[in-house]
């Protein structure tokens, strides 16, 4: 097709690549919204929380393989030998004591948090996947699949959790990766696509919407270019939240003994209460640790997520 | 000067926002006599909004007034605190807003919202002679009595205009301040609110204040125009020597820039530029990088805001034109 | 008229719209937003639709872009592959029609995707479209950016919409729509929201892309004093019914339906010396639901009389030099 139509001239262009153009415009982009973020004190203490947990995870490996040998402080296996009666209070050899099965505290909670991460990370990329798409199209399209979708929402936000998930783990294992799938599923399904959906529903009557429809643009090409990437910062809010969800229920699930992950810092607290040591003031390093860890990076993911509410819906608009 | 029921003096207001401070109001003075109607022309972000809400310390939080005075009926009432600043509302000025809908309560009916600004503000009124009023007001404004146990939603966007104003009437203000109120109202609508509001401002004798970016509503419900610019106020006149004979250049541009539907069909004038950036406005004369006359002293100093001929005020160094 | 000249022949367009109802129910109650609509607009004219909210001026533009589908009627488009009645395509034929149709928004707030560069936003109906190299487009986009006044382009290519100015955005707007050189631009109100001083400049571009580019708009508004600037005719419409039509300057010298007249004596003048006529008309404008088979200004009409009420709604009659009329009484 030739470009000389309407009479203008082609002139060649002399700027850099677009790939370039994009990943600048990208990185401008970030910066201005780190410096909105960065105006927030929780925002700040709660990515500090997380970071911390961070290298906490990723210091475990390390000492296993440095100064920890793995016959005594394998957070599953290990066992002191050297330590007559379990559980031993904290000491230089076992920084937050042995639990009633002879291993490290420290191990098993840094051994877990990894697992945290993975288990909340996770269930909310599978959640915002899911509750994007679903908000997206249902807002879009409207009408006969809007009902079905949103009636679907509606039986997945009644449906009892707990009582799923105990007739689940009767006849399956319900592990880490099933239980991220699991709350992702439920999360993406019920309040989070209703949430999106309703953004999404404000963007879709938007002037350009109509404008890339009058251009020719096909559904996918509106949805995808369009209404998909104005719901994102939203969908990452949401996903803060569902972090924390997650990281809550696993701790809640595996208190009650209903999955078969091995170690996690509920497993640690179940442990602590299958074992009758649970409201013992003597042994806190069962139970404080765990708790902590658990209380410490939900409020994290949820303060981050209050922070990034201040960059996505700015109170004071700067004109 | 004792008629004065309004004066601003030397009134200078910013914003404080994350990138600095917004110069939305620079040193602007200006008075409304009683039975007044003063018009208010700029294009938005020029601070006429900002010096309504100044005038009523409706400002938001970030908002900050450097210096001047704004003298209500001759009382300072840019120090007074809360409390204060509320006895004066309603009775000696209140203010009709641009959106009805935001400004009414949609689970009251339109009278329990009059009768509740009149039980704050006139006490002494027994009921029957509250009743009495809120039928009172709604003959002035040319709404149906029958309509006052309504709720704001069942009204039609000029009714709903019609309910504001009788709300902004209601204890009587000795001043009023119009924020656009029939923008967003069509033409036919527009032009029946129009021909009331300024009835019902000369028949009470009262003072207002009529801020808009439509020059011809301006021309129709003004005695005296005065025309801002990026938060200066550069001309003020009565509204027959602004239209007929303006000496400020942005007045000109403004005046030849707006269409009529009668007349000859003359070719609109185009202003070169965009408005400045009230975060940074350029030196000197806020006017000058898209003034046609403008010299050198344009960009290094500020022209003196003074009379130009008998109550023909003007901020500018080439007045008219000339150099 | 030629009939060569004509560039959009729309007849009888008529769009109705259920109120209730619902997804398993079907309404027999609708809001003829448009009905029995005819205008034919010759190439490289500007025609103007002027009317108050809710009149159906707006539904109109949108049945002629295709973002609604008519419920009845013709909009035939003299393109280069023949006379097309667009009313009725559908899928690839409507996609590739597109090109020869476009349109300028209201709102330059909110008319442009605030995640996309300028760059993406106006190169969007090239790569939709999927017309030339990627180089191309470039060239293409800048020579445009430059025409409609955004010098020097590469300064404007890659910023987003909030950086710009509401008049900046407009003129992006207007380049976006003839960035695949379209045969017909439905603007729907493109000045309404830009201060004056900056409406002018944007009015003027307009009017030279009509004449270099040879676009042919109608030109959406409520504001008959930009309609007298921006085009060559005038249609007035009212409750989804067009009451008159004629050339720019006739319509405001010598308006004939009574409504006109209302419309052009409620428009207020800048010149305070100036007196308008009164205002003739009484009530408020209503919802054409279900309309009764009478005269749509029946109930607000100064000069109705039973014949108004007792026969259909009156056709637009040519009143001599072109000047269209649907009126008994005239």
């Amino acid at each position: 097709m030739t470009m000389q139509t309407n009479g203008i001239t082609v002139s060649t262009a002399t700027h850099a690549p677009l790939w370039r153009i994009r990943l600048r415009l990208a990185w401008r982009s970030f910066k201005s919204s780190w410096a909105t973020f960065a105006e927030s004190p929780v925002g700040l203490i709660g990515l500090g929380v997380i970071i911390f947990f961070g290298l906490f995870a990723l210091a475990h490996p390390i000492l296993m393989h440095t100064v920890w040998d793995s016959a005594t402080y394998d957070p599953q296996m290990g066992y002191d030998m050297e330590i007559a009666f379990h559980p031993a209070a904290p000491s230089v050899r076992h920084l937050l004591g042995t639990d009633p099965l002879g291993r490290d505290v420290l191990s098993q909670l840094m051994y877990s948090t990894r697992y945290e991460f993975v288990l909340g990370i996770l269930s909310a990329v599978v959640t915002v996947v899911i509750a994007t798409t679903i908000g997206a199209v249902a807002a879009y399209y409207g009408g006969l699949i809007d009902a079905f979708l949103m009636r679907l929402a509606d039986l997945v936000i009644m449906v009892p959790f707990l009582p799923i998930l105990i007739v689940l783990s009767s006849f399956t294992e319900v592990g880490m990766f099933e239980l991220a799938l699991l709350i992702g599923l439920l999360s993406g399904f019920g309040g989070n696509t209703i949430v999106i959906k309703s953004q999404a529903l404000s963007v879709k009557v938007k002037p350009f919407i109509e404008a890339a429809r009058i251009a020719g643009g096909s559904d996918f090409h509106i949805i995808f270019t369009h209404l998909i990437p104005n719901l994102l910062p939203i969908a990452l809010l949401y996903m803060m939240f569902v972090v924390t969800s997650a990281i809550f229920s696993e701790a809640v699930l595996s208190y009650f003994g209903l999955t078969t992950i091995k170690m996690s810092w509920g497993i640690m607290i179940n442990t602590a209460q299958t074992q009758g040591y649970l409201l013992r003031f003597d042994t806190w390093y069962l139970l404080i640790p765990a708790s902590l860890a658990i209380t410490l990076l939900c409020a994290a993911f949820y303060l981050v997520g209050r922070a990034l509410d201040e960059v996505v819906n700015p109170r004071l608009r700067s004109r | 000067m004792t008629d004065n029921v309004l004066e601003v003096k030397n009134l200078t207001m910013h914003y404080m926002t994350r990138k600095g401070p917004v110069s939305a109001v620079d040193n602007i003075s200006f008075s409304v006599a009683r039975g007044e109607s003063l018009g208010l022309v700029g294009e938005s972000g020029c601070g006429k909004t900002s010096i309504a809400l100044s005038l009523l310390k409706l400002l938001p939080d970030n908002a900050d007034i450097k210096q001047g005075q704004i003298l209500i009926n001759s009382k300072n009432i840019v120090p007074l605190n809360y409390a204060e600043i509320c006895k004066f509302r309603w009775k000696q000025i209140s203010m009709i807003f641009q959106a009805a809908m935001n400004a009414l309560n949609p689970v009251y009916t339109v009278e329990e919202q009059i009768l509740e600004a009149m039980q704050e503000h006139l006490p002494h009124l027994s009921e029957a002679e509250m009743n009495q009023r809120v039928d009172e007001l709604f003959g002035l404004v040319g709404l149906d009595p029958k309509f006052k146990n309504q709720y704001p939603h069942q009204y039609s966007g000029g009714m709903r205009q019609r309910a504001v104003i009788a709300m902004a009437l209601s204890c009587e203000p000795d001043i009023i301040v119009a924020d656009e109120p029939t923008t967003a109202l069509d033409v036919i609508v527009q032009d029946a609110l129009l021909k009331r509001i300024r009835k019902i401002q000369e028949k009470l004798n009262m003072a207002m204040i009529y801020i808009s970016h439509n020059v011809a509503v301006i021309a129709e419900v003004s005695d005296r125009v005065g025309v801002m610019y990026a938060g200066n106020l550069v001309e003020m006149a009565s509204t027959e020597a602004i239209f007929h004979r303006p000496i400020h250049p942005y007045t000109r541009g403004l005046m030849s820039a707006f269409p009529s539907i009668v007349g000859e069909k003359t070719k609109l004038v185009t202003l070169p530029g965009e408005p400045p950036d009230l975060l940074n406005p350029p030196t000197g004369c806020r006017y000058h990088p898209r003034c046609p006359y403008a010299t050198a002293i344009c960009s290094q100093e500020a022209p003196e805001y003074r009379e130009h001929g008998a109550q023909h005020f003007a901020a500018c160094w080439h007045p008219g034109g000339e150099a | 008229m030629e009939h060569s000249d004509i560039l959009v022949n729309i007849q009888n367009l008529s769009k109705l719209f259920p109120v209730g109802g619902g997804i398993f129910r079907h309404s027999d109650v609708f809001v003829h937003a448009v009905s029995g609509f005819n205008l034919q607009i010759k190439r490289g004219e500007s025609v103007g639709l002027v009317g108050e909210s809710g009149c159906g001026k707006s539904t109109t533009g949108k049945l002629l872009t295709r973002l609604l589908d008519p419920t009845e009627g013709k909009i035939e488009i003299a393109s280069e592959q023949g006379v097309i009645d667009i009313a009725s395509l559908r899928g690839k034929k409507l996609k590739t029609f597109r090109r020869n149709v476009q349109m300028i928004f209201q709102d330059p707030y909110e008319s442009m995707n605030p995640r996309l560069t300028i760059y993406d936003t106006v190169a969007e109906p090239l790569n939709v479209q999927g017309i030339g190299t990627i180089t191309e487009r470039e060239a293409r986009i800048t020579e445009l950016l430059e025409t409609v006044g955004l010098t020097p382009a590469a300064s404007f290519l890659f910023r987003y919409p909030h950086e710009l100015s509401g008049g900046q955005r407009q003129r992006v707007a207007i380049a976006r729509a003839l960035i695949i050189s379209p045969l017909f631009v439905v603007a729907d109100e493109p000045t309404s929201m830009l201060d004056v001083s900056v409406r002018t400049g944007v009015m003027h571009l307009m009017q030279d892309l009509a004449t270099n580019l040879n676009v042919t708009y109608l030109y959406i508004t409520h504001d008959l004093a930009v309609a007298r600037y921006m085009c060559n005719r005038i249609a007035v419409m009212y409750l989804g019914k067009l009451v008159e039509l004629a050339e720019t300057e006739e319509l405001l010298q010598h308006a004939q339906h009574p409504y006109t007249k209302a419309l052009l004596s409620a428009v207020p003048v800048p010149d305070p010396t100036y007196k308008r006529s009164a205002v003739e008309i009484k009530g408020g404008i209503s919802k054409p639901i279900n309309p009764e088979p009478r005269c749509r200004f029946y109930d607000r009409c100064p000069l109705a009389d039973d014949s108004c009420r007792d026969n259909p709604h009156p056709e637009l009659e040519d009143k001599g030099d072109q000047h269209f009329v649907a009126c008994h009484k005239i």
